[in-house]
């Protein structure tokens, strides 16, 4: 069944188009990106969906229920994890911690004044963060990581509420080449393997192009072109406003390296 | 009467000044000095308590010089700041007490200090001398058997300066006071007393700055709009300062018949320099016009000794001295009930004059002087001055009784 | 028509000679915030330092000449002359703690406020000084029919002048634009390869420059007195905050707006004065939570470590000795003390808990409050009402303080934790002068400024040794309690929020909700505080809610290291004692005070609580 709908969603900031009717739907298990060039709204139409900013108008709807302008707490406790462009962690805490966090909220016990945070979910957060290739830095304060391990720790916490959506503002921005390419095989390992829909923004055309199912592009709020990465490539508005012969080349580049 | 003789010999030793001061000292007094405690806010009010001060040692030096008192003994201020607020007062009131082993406190100025530490007294069982917080509460409703007050209180000099309009036809009359206890009760005391004074007098217009805060242009404006016969104001210090320049400026003081609370005192008198209004009828400390020999060798030793004319600080500071030291006399006795009992109706001749501590409301009959302001090379002063003996202005004792009993 | 048309013309424009002063103060705080981000209560020090310093050189330039040009020669030698002070400031001490969290820098401005105050009664004498009139503006101005001084007309002009003479700076010359590039985004400079602490002295003798401007152009209207810097600054920081922190626009605006606001206030509503600023600006606040012109902090989140209490650990064995050693001591005060010194350590626990309670907010949750004395104060009222007016013994109303602190702060704090920053904390300090105002002029019920006495603990309770047993079990029992919930979730919620926003709600934590409970939490701790306060000291009044004390509170965190769990109760030890070592020593007391405020900044920039850490990590880590 369809995991996300998302239905004509439509922002405005003060006269300026950030979106206009941007519709688009994600099966359970698939990955689908967003790409287009800076100020395209791919952060704004994210956010609409993360509950970060409340549309205009339009719907979101989430394995059916409608979660338009719900508050970003609301929408995580039905199932939606996420990370931010610039990773968003605790950063007084130690990465073991912040999962323990993570796991105290989801289980809705953040209100608890009586027991001591540091002796619950010690092993639930190691498992996530054994899953995420982090367990042996569990005890590291996270100010200490290097930031594509901080990205990697952000992965963790967005997984640790079992989402049944994840959604991703360029995961790999910020990070070495190398690493990029091991955190979106990590990632699409896991969403294949949990059957967790994942929605993503990216810059990098590598990341996009190795591991979408399919690509929204966007341009001044609008999405131009929709459809597999074979079919987005072969679209000549894309290629004109967007992705240029350069482009092209690199993402054929991409596809060749994640399938060879 | 010993009380006399004391005085005598204070002002021969004042009049010597210094050298004898120090010669005397060790000569005079013998046996173990009776120190007290005199907690005060020198720090944040200065311009009046640091006067004061100096008065209070000159006058101990004198005392000390001419024999002491209790038959011998030195007389020693232990001073300290009062931080001026509550909290810290009674917590210092309580060192002086422990650490400084002082026979009993005086002092304070902010009349929420002077309350509160009257009330840790009374819980104490000591006495407290409360020399200059001037409300009326302190004597009143939370009067209390430990606690005395020298200076003459909020509603005396109210009374005072109504009793000198007795007589005067202005009938509309604004109200000008800072926004805290002493000007409230200044404001409700004179509400309460000019229909007696000006029968058919009503106020037609308030303005309660808050204190230090004066917006004199906005605070002149509301006044003058109200078109009022006279103004009764109660501000004082810079705020005093500034209302008057703006109201100078703006002409408000024109035709217009004022009573000033405290005005007429150096403190706030020498500030205004030229710019001091002319005839507005002022409580106040006119230095140049005192009488009596004692008051004037009084003024010029302190001039002497500290280069600098005194205050009105400086004389309720010589004048509590006189007082502590005609009570130790008497009493000769450390046991604070007895300086208690001691206290009750105690007359004491001071420099300026008889000083009753009236028993029922503990309150003292020092007075203050009354009079107009006026100009003399450039400076503010008073004429027409009179002295006006608080016992003629206290509350009357049936009111004192309802009070107190409350 | 009874209110003349000349008169409202007359009074609006006493309103604009209000809002011009007030406006050229106010820019000089907003540009050095702007820049700096140092919240500098010093500033208005150095008004006060302007009108005194004017009032020494004007006099002496006018008996050379009384002419209109000397007088304003002298004003701008006075105001040049602040702004060489403000380049001291800045050498001296500010360029030396940059680097330290922003509620030092401000306790440090807060230390160099004290030694001001004491330092100008010593060279200016306690009495007020009254400036010359400035000549040829002494006279009044027929307006109509009614008489304006003139020289307030000048001043009338001189505010959009100085607004002018800011936006040239800013606009055409480089020192200015590099000083938009810093308020907007201070990395940026960095980057640009500008020297930096050059930038900053510029910034400081300009901004103490205007806030003498300001002080030496008040001089024909009110006089020098030691009183004025306090009563400025309060009104500064409201203008500023109005306005939008860093916007000189939005500072005129609202200079404008509250100066209207006074001239006409006093004519409806004569006695509060006192507050009306402080409702305006809990009314914009809550309304534009960034003032009329600010800008939103960057939204991005932070990528710094955040300042406060980090990983908490656990007492280790010898801290658990030196814990039950102090209580021991505090414990066995009775025993070997008098009774001055039961009262002094009664006083210390007392403060322990609210300054422990401060730092739950400040330290843990990130959430700075300006006026947590409101609870601690509202808290002694509600006792102090309850035995005096209902006749009520100690013990109940002892259990109502934490209730009326925890009441109140839940009140407030539900607009109070809507904000951010530093308009979180203006808005937290409107709502304590709100509090304050309403105890100060409810005569009737609350005894005004004179408070109520007769607060005394039951009679079982009444000797010193009795009284301190229940504050030392009443104190550790709350502060247990309350680093009991720091380390449980909702204290780790509630630093998950402070180290980012974004990401604790992402993983489903309210935290809007979560920091408004913590903060009904404090204020319930500070409350009981208050109510053990009132019964020690016998008596209640507005100073318990004041600024001061709220300033205190601040010190003590700071000094015992607001990053340490413990430390706020250290802090609590160390401020009193050195309060208890100088009050008895000289008058001078507070110029001590800040000394020693600056020093402890300029030694233990972590406070001491952070000393000890570092210390104990040297040591451990040295270990094998």
């Amino acid at each position: 069944m369809t995991l996300l709908v998302v239905e004509n969603l439509n922002k405005n900031f003060g006269g300026v188009v950030a979106a206009r009717n941007v519709s688009f739907s994600l099966a359970a298990g698939e990955i689908l990106a967003m790409i287009g060039p800076n100020g395209a709204g791919k952060s704004t139409s994210f956010n609409m969906v993360g509950g970060q900013l409340r549309p205009d108008s339009g719907r979101v709807l989430l394995a059916g229920q409608d979660i338009t302008g719900l508050p970003p707490r609301a929408v995580c406790r039905l199932g939606v994890g996420r990370s931010f462009q610039v990773a968003q962690t605790f950063l007084s805490m130690s990465v073991q911690e912040n999962l323990q966090m993570a796991l105290i909220a989801h289980a809705g016990r953040t209100r608890d004044m009586l027991a001591r945070s540091s002796a619950l979910y010690r092993d639930e957060a190691l498992a996530l963060l054994d899953q995420v290739g982090m367990a042996k830095v569990a005890d590291r304060p996270m100010g200490a990581l290097a930031y594509g391990d901080v990205k990697r720790v952000e992965l963790a916490i967005a997984l640790s509420g079992a989402p049944r959506l994840l959604l991703m503002d360029e995961p790999t921005a910020g990070m070495a080449p190398a690493e990029r390419a091991a955190l979106m095989r990590l990632v699409a390992g896991i969403a294949r393997r949990s059957a967790i829909g994942v929605l993503f923004t990216e810059h990098d055309m590598d990341a996009v192009f190795a591991h979408a199912d399919r690509i929204l592009v966007l341009v001044r709020g609008e999405i131009i072109a929709a459809g597999t990465p074979e079919d987005v490539r072969a679209n000549p508005e894309v290629q004109r406003v967007y992705l240029g012969t350069s482009g092209l080349r690199a993402a054929l580049r991409a596809r060749a390296a994640a399938h060879g | 009467m010993d009380s006399i003789f004391f005085g005598r010999r204070a002002l021969l030793a004042g009049g010597a000044g210094l050298a004898a001061a120090a010669i005397g000292r060790g000569a005079a007094a013998q046996g173990a000095p009776i120190r007290i405690g005199e907690l005060n806010s020198y720090g944040r009010m200065a311009a009046f308590c640091i006067p004061y001060r100096n008065a209070m040692q000159m006058a101990a030096e004198q005392i000390n010089a001419a024999g002491g008192v209790m038959g011998g003994r030195r007389l020693e201020f232990v001073f300290r700041d009062d931080g001026s607020t509550p909290g810290d007062a009674v917590r210092v009131a309580e060192e002086l007490l422990t650490r400084e082993n002082v026979a009993f406190i005086a002092g304070t100025f902010l009349s929420n200090v002077g309350l509160a530490v009257s009330d840790f007294a009374n819980q104490r069982k000591r006495l407290f001398f409360a020399t200059e917080p001037l409300s009326d509460a302190l004597t009143m409703a939370q009067g209390n058997r430990y606690t005395w007050r020298l200076r003459p209180s909020t509603f005396m000099q109210t009374r005072m300066l109504v009793e000198a309009a007795r007589g005067k036809t202005q009938k509309r009359w604004a109200i000008v006071a800072p926004n805290y206890e002493y000007g409230q009760s200044a404001a409700a005391n004179f509400k309460r007393l000019i229909g007696g004074a000006i029968p058919g007098a009503e106020i037609i217009a308030e303005q309660y700055p808050a204190l230090g805060r004066v917006d004199a242009g906005a605070t002149v404006g509301a006044l003058a709009q109200a078109r009022p016969d006279a103004i009764f104001n109660a501000l004082f210090g810079p705020d005093l300062t500034a209302f008057v320049r703006e109201g100078n400026t703006r002409g408000l003081f024109e035709r217009r018949f004022v009573l000033s609370l405290l005005t007429g005192e150096p403190e706030y008198m020498i500030p205004l320099g030229d710019e001091s209004p002319e005839g507005w009828v002022v409580t106040g400390y006119p230095l140049d016009q005192v009488e009596g020999a004692e008051h004037r060798a009084f003024v010029e030793a302190y001039r002497a000794r500290f280069n600098d004319t005194p205050r009105k600080g400086s004389l309720l500071g010589y004048v509590t001295v006189q007082v502590l030291a005609n009570m130790l006399n008497r009493a000769n006795s450390l046991d604070n009930e007895v300086l208690v009992d001691t206290l009750r109706d105690l007359r004491s001749d001071t420099v300026v004059g008889n000083v009753t501590m009236r028993g029922i409301d503990q309150q003292g009959t020092m007075g203050t002087w009354v009079g107009e302001t006026t100009q003399r090379n450039g400076q503010g002063t008073m004429r027409n001055a009179r002295y006006a003996d608080g016992a003629d202005y206290m509350f009357p004792e049936e009111e004192v009784r309802a009070a107190r009993r409350a | 028509m009874s209110v003349e048309f000349s008169f409202l013309l007359v009074q609006a424009l006493s309103g604009l000679a209000s809002a011009s002063s007030l406006f050229i103060i106010a820019s000089g705080l907003t540009l050095v915030f702007g820049v700096t981000r140092i919240v500098n209560f010093a500033h208005g020090s150095f008004y006060m330092l302007g009108a005194y310093v004017a009032v020494t050189i004007v006099p002496w330039l006018l008996q050379i000449e009384r002419s209109p040009t000397l007088f304003f020669a002298g004003v701008l030698i006075s105001a040049c002359v602040v702004g060489v002070l403000g380049v001291l400031m800045e050498i001296l001490l500010l360029r030396r703690i940059y680097k330290v969290p922003e509620l030092f820098q401000l306790l440090a401005t807060f230390g160099v406020v004290l030694m001001v105050q004491d330092a100008v009664l010593k060279i200016w004498g306690p009495l007020d000084i009254p400036g010359p009139r400035a000549p040829g503006l002494r006279h009044g101005v027929m307006i109509l029919d009614q008489r304006f001084p003139a020289y307030e007309l000048f001043l009338i002009a001189a505010g959009p002048v100085v607004l002018g003479l800011l936006w040239l700076l800013m606009h055409k010359t480089r020192f200015g634009i590099l000083l938009r590039a810093a308020t907007r985004d201070r990395d940026m400079v960095g980057a640009l390869g500008v020297n930096q602490a050059l930038l900053f002295t510029g910034t400081l003798f300009l901004g103490a420059f205007l806030a003498g401007l300001g002080g030496a152009l008040q001089i024909p209207r009110v006089s020098a007195s030691a009183q004025m810097d306090l009563s400025i600054i309060t009104e500064a920081f409201v203008v500023t905050v109005i306005g939008g922190m860093g916007s000189i626009g939005g500072a005129f605006l609202a200079a404008l707006l509250i100066g209207q606001l006074q001239a006409f206030g006093v004519l409806i509503f004569p006695k509060i004065t006192l507050v009306l600023v402080f409702l305006l600006m809990a009314l914009v606040l809550v309304v534009k939570p960034w003032g009329l012109l600010g800008r939103p902090e960057s939204a991005a989140g932070h990528t710094a470590l955040p300042e406060g209490i980090m990983q908490p650990r656990g007492f280790a064995v010898a801290e658990k000795l030196l814990l039950l050693l102090a209580v021991l001591a505090a414990a066995s005060v009775p025993i070997f003390g008098d009774t001055y010194t039961i009262k002094v350590a009664t006083e210390v626990l007392i403060f322990a808990l609210a300054a422990f309670s401060l730092n739950f907010l400040v330290g843990n949750g990130g959430i700075v409050s300006f006026g947590h004395a409101a609870y601690f104060g509202l808290g002694a009222y509600a006792s102090g009402l309850l035995v005096t007016k209902l006749g009520m013994p100690m013990e109940p109303a002892l259990i109502a303080a934490p209730l009326a602190g925890g009441f109140f702060a839940a009140l407030f704090g539900f607009f109070i934790v809507r904000l951010q920053g530093i308009y979180l904390a203006m808005l937290t300090l409107a709502f304590a002068q709100i509090a304050y105002a309403v105890c100060f002029q409810w005569v009737e019920v609350t005894g005004g400024d004179n408070g109520i006495v007769g607060v005394w603990p039951s009679a079982w309770a009444a000797s010193r040794s009795a009284y301190h047993y229940i504050v030392l079990v009443a104190a550790m029992a709350g502060i247990l309690a309350l680093r009991h919930v720091i380390y449980a979730p909702f204290g780790a919620s509630l630093r998950a929020a402070r180290d980012s926003a974004q990401r604790a709600e992402a993983i489903g934590i309210d935290v809007r909700t979560h920091r408004w409970l913590g903060f009904t939490i404090a204020g319930a701790a500070a409350g009981l505080a208050g109510g053990l306060y009132a019964f020690s000291k016998g008596s209640i009044d507005p100073t318990l809610l004041g600024i001061p004390l709220s300033v205190d509170f601040l010190a003590m965190i700071l000094l015992g290291g607001m990053q340490t769990v413990m430390g706020p109760v250290l802090g609590a030890a160390a401020f009193h004692s050195i309060k208890d070592v100088f009050m008895p020593l000289t008058d001078h007391w507070r110029f001590l005070l800040g000394a020693s405020i600056i020093a402890l900044v300029l030694i233990f920039p972590r406070g001491l609580g952070g000393a000890y850490a570092a210390l104990r990590a040297r040591f451990s880590g040295g270990a094998p």
